[in-house]
Parts: C-alpha cells; sequence; structure tokens
C-alpha cells in the first residue's frame, strides 16, 4: 500500500481564544497536487505552518514522510521539503544569486544549484543585481527558485502567482506539473481560482479554520450539485416554447439552460434535434462557482445556527 | 556546525558589506590614536602620556562605545527578519533555532571582535613606536581582550531585546533604554547610594553590585591594575576590594553566556 507523504489527523491549532484551524484530516499521496482554497484566515497559513513542522498542533497529530514534522527525528526531512512563503521580502542589499546561494547552503547545496534555480526560474539576466532593484515577478520567482531547491519531495506553495506575468503563470504550472511527473507532492494554496483547475489533482476548501469540502473537482462538483449551463445558438425562441426544455431557463439568463448534471444528456439529445440549431455552448461548473458555493452554504449555516442561539 | 557557519557567514559578509566593520574600526582608531597622543593635552602638553592614563582614558571611552555599537549592530537582527518573512523560511530549513541565533552571533560577533582588535591595536602599535616599552602590548590584550568580552555580552542582550519585541521601532527603543540604563544610570545610581547611605556600605558589597553590570566590570578590568591617581569616583572605592583578574573575565563571559542562554530559551518558545 502506497502510504500518504502528509497526513493530518483531527489537527487543529487554537491561539489563545483564537481557534486558527479547527479539525482537519486529510492525506496527500505521493505525485499529488492538492489545492487549498479559502478567504483570508481561512487557516491555509496555519495548516502549511503545521505540516512543516514551525508550529506544534494543540490537537491531533499531523505525520509527515511518517515522523511528526515538529520532532527532532524529522529533521532531516526538511531538506526534502520546499515552501514559499505569503509575504516574504529578501535580503534586500544581496544580490538574488547571493539570497539563492545561502538558502542553497543551508540545504546542503551550492552555488552551482543555485545558478540553475535560477536560470529555471528566468532571472539570470539580474542574478548579480540586487534584491531591492526586483520587480514583484521577479521577487516572487526568487522565492519559487527558493523553494525548488533541491528537487522537494513535498511542495508548500502559498499564493505562488501572485505577481507573475501570464507566461510566466504558465511557467510556473509547468513547472509544477514536472515536479509531479517525478513524484513531489504540491499543496497550493491560493484564492487566486481560474487557471489552476487543470493542474490540481485534489481540491480543499477551508473558511474559519474549518474544511467544507475536499476531494476531486469532479466529486466537488457532485457534491454541490451544480447545474451545467447549455447555450444553444440559432433556436430563435423554440427553446422557450419547448414546454421540456423552457423549465430549465432562468430569468437573469434567457439564452442559458442551467440543467442537472444527471439531465445533461437527455437534454443535449433534445437540442441537437432541432434542425436550426448553429452551435452549442456546455460549459460545467468551474472551480469559482463550486468554491462560491460551498462559502455561502456554510455561511447560511453559520447565520442560521446563530439566529438558533439567539432565539434559545 | 556547518549550518552555524553558513548563518555566521552570511551575517560577517552582511556586516562587511553595510560597511559595519569599516565604521567601527575607524572610529576606534581614530579615537584612540587621538587620545593616545593629546589625551595630556588638558595639562596643556601634546605628544604622548604615560601608559595608564592613556589606557584609563581609552577605558572610560569603550564603556559607553561598545555597548552603544553592539546594540546598534544587533537589535533588528530577530525582529527584522521576522517583519521580512525570512525568519518564518529559515525555520522551515534543517536549521535549528540555537543554530541560527549561534550562527548569527559568531558572524556579527566577529565583527564588534575585530574592530576592536584593529581599532585600539593601531593604538598600541603607534605607542610602542613612541615609547617602547613592551609592557604597552599586555595592557593592551588585556583591554582589548575585555573590550572584545564587553562588546559580545551587549550583542547577546541585543538579541534578548529582538527575540523579545515584535517591531523593529520598539527594539530600536529598547536597545536605546538598555544602553542608558548599563552605561550610565546604574554607576550613578551606585554613586547615589554611596553618598546617600549614612553608615556606608561595604567595599565588597558595592563590588557584588557592580558585578550586576557588564560595563563596570569592564571598568574593574582596565583600572584595577592601574595607578590609583588615575581613578576616581565610585570605582576608586572598588578598586580597593578588587577581585583577581581571573575572576573579573569570569563574570565578564558569564555575561556573554547568560544572556545568550536566554535568548536561545526565548526563541525556542517565541510564536511565529
Amino acid at each position: 500500500m502506497n502510504t500518504p507523504l502528509v497526513s493530518l489527523t483531527n489537527a487543529g491549532k487554537s491561539y489563545q481564544q483564537l481557534d486558527a484551524l479547527k479539525s482537519v484530516t486529510m492525506d496527500l499521496g505521493q505525485g499529488e497536487v492538492m489545492g487549498l482554497f479559502g478567504h483570508n484566515g481561512a487557516g491555509k497559513t496555519t495548516m502549511m505552518k503545521l505540516i512543516l513542522g514551525v508550529i506544534s498542533p494543540s490537537r491531533g497529530s499531523v505525520e509527515v514522510m511518517g515522523m511528526a514534522p515538529d520532532s527532532k527525528e524529522a529533521w532531516h526531512c526538511r531538506s526534502k521539503v520546499g515552501y514559499l512563503p505569503e509575504n516574504v521580502s529578501f535580503y534586500e542589499q544581496l544580490t538574488g544569486l547571493e539570497v539563492l546561494t545561502y538558502f542553497a547552503k543551508l540545504k546542503g547545496f551550492n552555488k552551482k544549484q543555485a545558478v540553475d534555480l535560477l536560470e529555471q526560474v528566468g532571472i539570470t539576466h539580474a542574478m548579480k543585481r540586487p534584491v531591492k532593484t526586483y520587480s514583484k515577478g521577479m521577487r516572487q520567482r526568487l522565492g519559487l527558485a527558493q523553494a525548488f531547491i533541491g528537487e522537494p519531495k513535498l511542495l508548500l506553495l502559498d499564493e505562488p502567482t501572485v505577481g507573475l506575468d501570464p507566461i510566466a503563470t504558465r511557467d510556473f504550472y509547468q513547472t509544477v506539473d514536472q515536479l509531479k511527473s517525478n513524484g513531489s507532492s504540491v499543496i497550493l494554496c491560493s484564492h487566486v481560482l481560474p487557471g489552476v483547475e487543470q493542474h490540481i489533482d485534489r481540491a480543499m476548501i477551508l473558511s474559519t479554520g474549518q474544511l467544507l469540502a475536499m476531494g476531486t473537482l469532479q466529486e466537488l462538483r457532485q457534491q454541490a450539485a451544480l447545474p451545467v449551463a447549455i447555450k444553444p445558438l440559432g433556436l430563435n425562441g423554440s427553446v422557450a416554447a419547448d414546454s421540456k426544455l423552457n423549465s430549465f431557463l432562468t430569468s437573469n439568463c434567457p439564452d442559458t439552460l442551467m440543467v442537472p448534471e444527471d439531465e445533461k444528456l437527455a437534454v443535449l439529445k433534445q437540442l441537437l434535434s432541432h434542425e436550426a440549431l448553429d452551435d452549442i455552448h456546455v460549459e460545467a461548473a468551474n472551480l469559482e462557482q463550486v468554491y462560491q458555493h460551498f462559502l455561502s452554504l456554510h455561511e447560511n449555516k453559520q447565520q442560521s445556527s446563530k439566529q438558533q442561539g439567539a432565539q434559545g | 556546525m556547518k549550518q552555524i557557519l553558513t548563518v555566521a557567514n552570511k551575517e560577517f559578509h552582511d556586516g562587511l558589506r553595510n560597511r559595519w566593520l569599516v565604521s567601527i574600526t575607524l572610529i576606534f582608531a581614530l579615537l584612540s590614536i587621538g587620545l593616545t597622543y593629546f589625551g595630556a593635552a588638558a595639562s596643556g602638553a601634546v605628544g604622548v602620556t604615560s601608559l595608564s592614563t592613556t589606557v584609563a582614558s581609552l577605558a572610560s571611552l569603550a564603556v559607553f562605545l561598545i555597548p552603544l555599537i553592539a546594540l546598534l549592530l544587533s537589535y533588528d537582527s530577530f525582529v527584522g527578519e521576522q517583519e521580512s518573512g525570512t525568519l518564518l523560511l529559515l525555520l522551515t530549513y534543517p536549521l535549528s533555532k540555537s543554530q541560527l541565533l549561534l550562527g548569527k552571533f559568531i558572524g556579527q560577533g566577529s565583527i564588534i571582535a575585530l574592530a576592536t582588535f584593529i581599532g585600539f591595536g593601531s593604538s598600541a602599535v603607534l605607542l610602542y613606536f613612541q615609547l617602547g616599552d613592551s609592557q604597552i602590548f599586555t595592557s593592551f590584550s588585556v583591554f582589548i581582550l575585555s573590550a572584545i568580552l564587553l562588546g559580545l555580552s551587549f550583542t547577546a542582550i541585543s538579541y534578548l531585546i529582538s527575540l523579545s519585541v515584535s517591531e523593529k521601532s520598539k527594539a530600536a527603543g529598547f536597545a536605546l533604554i538598555t544602553w542608558f540604563l548599563f552605561a550610565l544610570a546604574f554607576d550613578l545610581a551606585l554613586l547615589a547610594l554611596l553618598v546617600g547611605v549614612e553608615e556606608g556600605i561595604s567595599q565588597s558589597f558595592l563590588t557584588q553590585l557592580m558585578m550586576l553590570n557588564p560595563a563596570d566590570i569592564f571598568r574593574l578590568v582596565n583600572l584595577a591594575g592601574l595607578n590609583s591617581s588615575d581613578v576616581n569616583g565610585a570605582l576608586a572605592v572598588a578598586i580597593n576590594a578588587s577581585l583577581s583578574q581571573g575572576q573579573l573575565f569570569s563574570a565578564l563571559l558569564a555575561w556573554v553566556a547568560l544572556p545568550l542562554t536566554v535568548a536561545i530559551f526565548i526563541f525556542r518558545r517565541k510564536k511565529l
């Protein structure tokens, strides 16, 4: 059996009165890419810190590569873990190469690897310049190079694409795919959702320290039971006239049919039988909609429980 | 050990890059050469005065400057990295908190030690050419060694400050207060105690009180061996009951080791 690289069992972290992370159970297998989504203060960073072993869990247990990451035994595993913090400004007065060489040395590598990594993230031209002259995107690339030191088995990336231009973002996702095919596991932490979908295996949605949903995109879509948007072109008015089809029409988008997943094929077949049909767009709910769905579900639940509490 | 050296190397190079080493060395060299030459100007003569006067004036100068420089150099070592986010990142590396702290201490300590050695050493060499007395090197090695220990002690104390606060500006404020307390207020309080307490306090008690301040231990080390005519105030009293140089040096060493240990302890418990 394949043992999970990271496993959290009812893990939680509290600071005085604040429950930063309530109780999370999750596994991350080898070569798996997990997307971790949530608003600010949802507990994403706390969860990353737990996995990194920088803080110890208040409840439950955390295991990385079969060991508690905050223990002494896990020390040598740390060189196999890469981390990109959300807000980091590297030593401004040092050059990019000096910064990366310092971090590479701390992980037991040398200057040569640092140069190679800078080439990989595409800032070789600026490596002799002090970091204070770098743009936001270049700093982010330097941070990524830092996280990639030593081909880590586990990568934790907090908002990796913030400040990157579209080409750099594409390069970044290519690197993630490449690391994945080499057997590395990645946890991507983000609230920027578009573009990330095709690169993650599973998604996790957190809000106020609670795990709202976890699974593959397919599973999450099913759980959310969000309708598929079908937009036929060229059928002037005949959809509205059809008694079977017009029930799927909504008032705010008159041309689009919102169809539940299990009726999708039946509706499509029926639409195809219309001869006037020019074109057809079928769009399943995207990650952003799924995310919004779970968040609003959670908010409604919280509000109703608050009201109940106020009444009782 | 390799990790400690990597951190130490980086901190040392930061000290070189920021011109700390050059500035501190220059300050020490200029002031000590100046004092060596013009120390007797008050009595109307220019030129090298006696060895004991020179060391006495150098010591009373160094006791203010060295703590201030050490605090300035290191007050932001941890709180600065915490603010920029690199502290959290470093702690996810295979690098323990005590390794990071010791690495920084060795790196920044070397800057202070080297600057003290070159800066004050230069005036020792100058004096030797003027007086030709090999006694100079014994006196100066005691002076330089104790000055280095004083600097290291305040480096360790500034780590305490840097690890206990959460903002850089607060650390700067605390560093200034610390300097004021140790370099000025403590001695004034001792004097007040000497004058104010009617029945008089015993010499040994006074000496024991002085052990509570590394700056005063430094003074004792350097002034004890000199003619008491060059020394006045609370020190003169204490010197008569003085401890041996060995004891004083161990007290200074304790003032390096103790804050450093406490700093490691605070760092381990620090919430990130």
